[in-house]
């Protein structure tokens, strides 16, 4: 039909068949951000061994870009050592995405400050340990 | 694909017969309105044959009528044209204004008009006690809208007429809305200033008009020849005028039928949601609401992406004011009427029109379902709900 969209394609087939949604069993590092005033809520749970993500699932609340970041981070990280996770930014996140539409650079690309947040959880239960 | 276009208070589709008379008017009605030859002549009596038609369809006298370039023009022209002939002034109006209302009271602040903004209650509604306690002597205006363009809610503006009369100040109403739905009548209204669009009721994008009472005055929001009674310089734009001036006769004439079917069509939508999905909430008045609006909320989703699912599957609709979507703040109208963040987040409106069949709502009833269920199936919001306590915000916990 040749409408342009908000989003690029890449956006939207995240939004559309987002990965690893849901939740996990017994994680070991749980990450929430943002809140219903900013509009997306992101929680990140992580499964890890031997230093590395072995498992990964998100659930959100937000719009299009939330759910297509979220579900991108994940594909990004599974699999990494938990210091490669780290350095995965909110902006290599749009940019694995192809771009995101500028008012949605802040508010709603929050998806790699879930997973440090995340991370850091993991580390604070292994110091607590 | 099929396609469901349940956007009508964004904008309409053009009614052929509109149509059919600006395409005539462009190709053969081509003279100035203002040329003293036969062309110019043409151009004008065709242009003042859709003044009457204007002035007819909401009860006003064809000299009352200015037309414009729409309803954000029109706003701009009532408002700044009454404060700034009377020079300084107070100005009243409310939270849930149209953005071509609400900021245009802005600029005027920062001019140094003082400005009320007057809050609602959970519906969306104005009181005219609320009103009349706020006139102070030195109000100029008042500008309450007739109904609302995000939750349909419909204003008391009679009432709030009256008591402006009484109190010797001038009120201008925004029924860009309400026009073709409701009866709008400036005589019952008791208004000095209505604001009307084209496109909102099958007529042509680019044109309104302004109904100014005989009598009031008003300063030109720009500066050239002496059109439309020195009220609005410029080339009229005479095609978009007599598409506006047949959308009008026709939304007149065509009232109580098209009401009643927005009524059914939109009351068949609501209806069907709420059997098939639970956890959605009816924002606005319940039954003092436009006949074509069903603004929904549906709980721990959020609303762009319930717009993204719909306009996957072909079907229009929108989430708080097509000019506020793609910005990140909940609409101001949910806002000011007391909604939580996360609820007034997961707004979308549905909007109706003439030519919407049971065909296209029961395809809506189809598809939406699923689409809200994948959602909240990746909501968190929705995993931690309480559902034992309806009506109880979720937020989140710190």
């Amino acid at each position: 039909m040749g409408e342009s969209q908000v989003y690029n394609d890449k956006v939207m087939e995240h939004f559309f068949n987002p990965r690893n949604v849901g939740e996990l069993e017994e994680p070991d590092g749980v990450g929430r951000v943002g809140n219903p005033v900013c509009g997306d809520i992101m929680k990140m749970e992580i499964k890890v061994s031997d230093g590395r993500i072995r498992d990964i699932k998100f659930m959100t609340f937000g719009c299009g870009a939330a759910i297509a970041t979220s579900s991108i981070v994940t594909e990004l990280v599974k699999g990494k050592t938990i210091e490669e996770a780290m350095e995965v930014t909110n902006h290599t996140v749009a940019q694995a995405l192809g771009g995101l539409p500028a008012p949605k650079m802040h508010c709603s690309n929050l998806a790699a400050d879930a997973l440090h947040r995340a991370i850091e959880n993991y580390r604070s239960r292994q110091n607590r340990t | 694909m099929r396609e469901v276009y349940l956007d009508h208070a964004a904008t309409t589709p053009v009614h052929h017969e509109v149509a059919a008379l600006v395409e005539e008017h462009m190709l053969q009605v081509y003279g100035n309105p203002s040329s003293l030859h036969r062309f110019g002549r043409r151009a004008r009596a065709a242009m003042e044959e859709a003044r009457e038609r204007v002035a007819r369809a909401i009860a006003a006298e064809p000299e009352e009528i200015v037309f414009t370039s729409g309803g954000t023009e029109s706003n701009n022209l009532a408002l700044k044209g009454v404060a700034i002939r009377a020079g300084r002034g107070h100005l009243i109006t409310t939270q849930v204004e149209h953005h071509a209302v609400l900021h245009t009271c802005e600029a005027l602040e920062k001019q140094g008009f003082p400005i009320t903004y007057l809050p609602v209650d959970r519906y969306g509604r104005v009181t005219p006690e609320q009103v009349a306690a706020a006139i102070t002597a030195d109000t100029v205006l008042v500008s309450v809208m007739m109904a609302n363009n995000e939750v349909g809610t419909i204003q008391p503006i009679a009432a709030i007429g009256a008591i402006c009369r009484e109190r010797g100040v001038l009120l201008h109403t925004d029924a860009v809305q309400s026009f073709g739905q409701l009866n709008v009548d400036v005589r019952s209204l008791s208004v000095d200033l209505l604001t009307l669009s084209g496109h909102k009721v099958y007529g042509p994008k680019g044109v309104g008009a302004l109904y100014v009472r005989r009598g009031v005055r008003l300063a030109p929001l720009m500066q050239g020849g002496g059109h439309e009674r020195k009220r609005r310089p410029g080339t009229e734009n005479v095609p978009g005028i007599v598409g506006l001036g047949k959308a009008a006769e026709l939304a007149s004439r065509d009232l109580p039928e098209r009401a009643r079917h927005l009524a059914a069509m939109r009351d068949r939508l609501t209806r069907g949601i709420q059997e098939k999905i639970g956890d959605v909430v009816l924002n606005g008045h319940p039954t003092e609401r436009l006949p074509n609006n069903a603004n929904l909320c549906f709980r721990y989703v959020e609303g762009e992406s319930v717009l993204l699912a719909l306009d996957s599957k072909g079907i229009g609709a929108s989430s708080g004011s097509a000019c506020t979507s793609g910005a990140l703040e909940p609409s101001h109208v949910l806002m000011a009427m007391g909604l939580p963040h996360d609820l007034a987040q997961g707004s979308v409106r549905f909007s109706v029109g003439r030519q919407t069949t049971a065909e296209d709502i029961d395809y809506v009833l189809d598809v939406l379902p699923p689409s809200i269920g994948r959602l909240r199936a990746m909501s968190p919001l929705y995993a931690e709900r309480v559902p034992e306590a309806p009506g109880a915000c979720v937020t989140e916990e710190g």
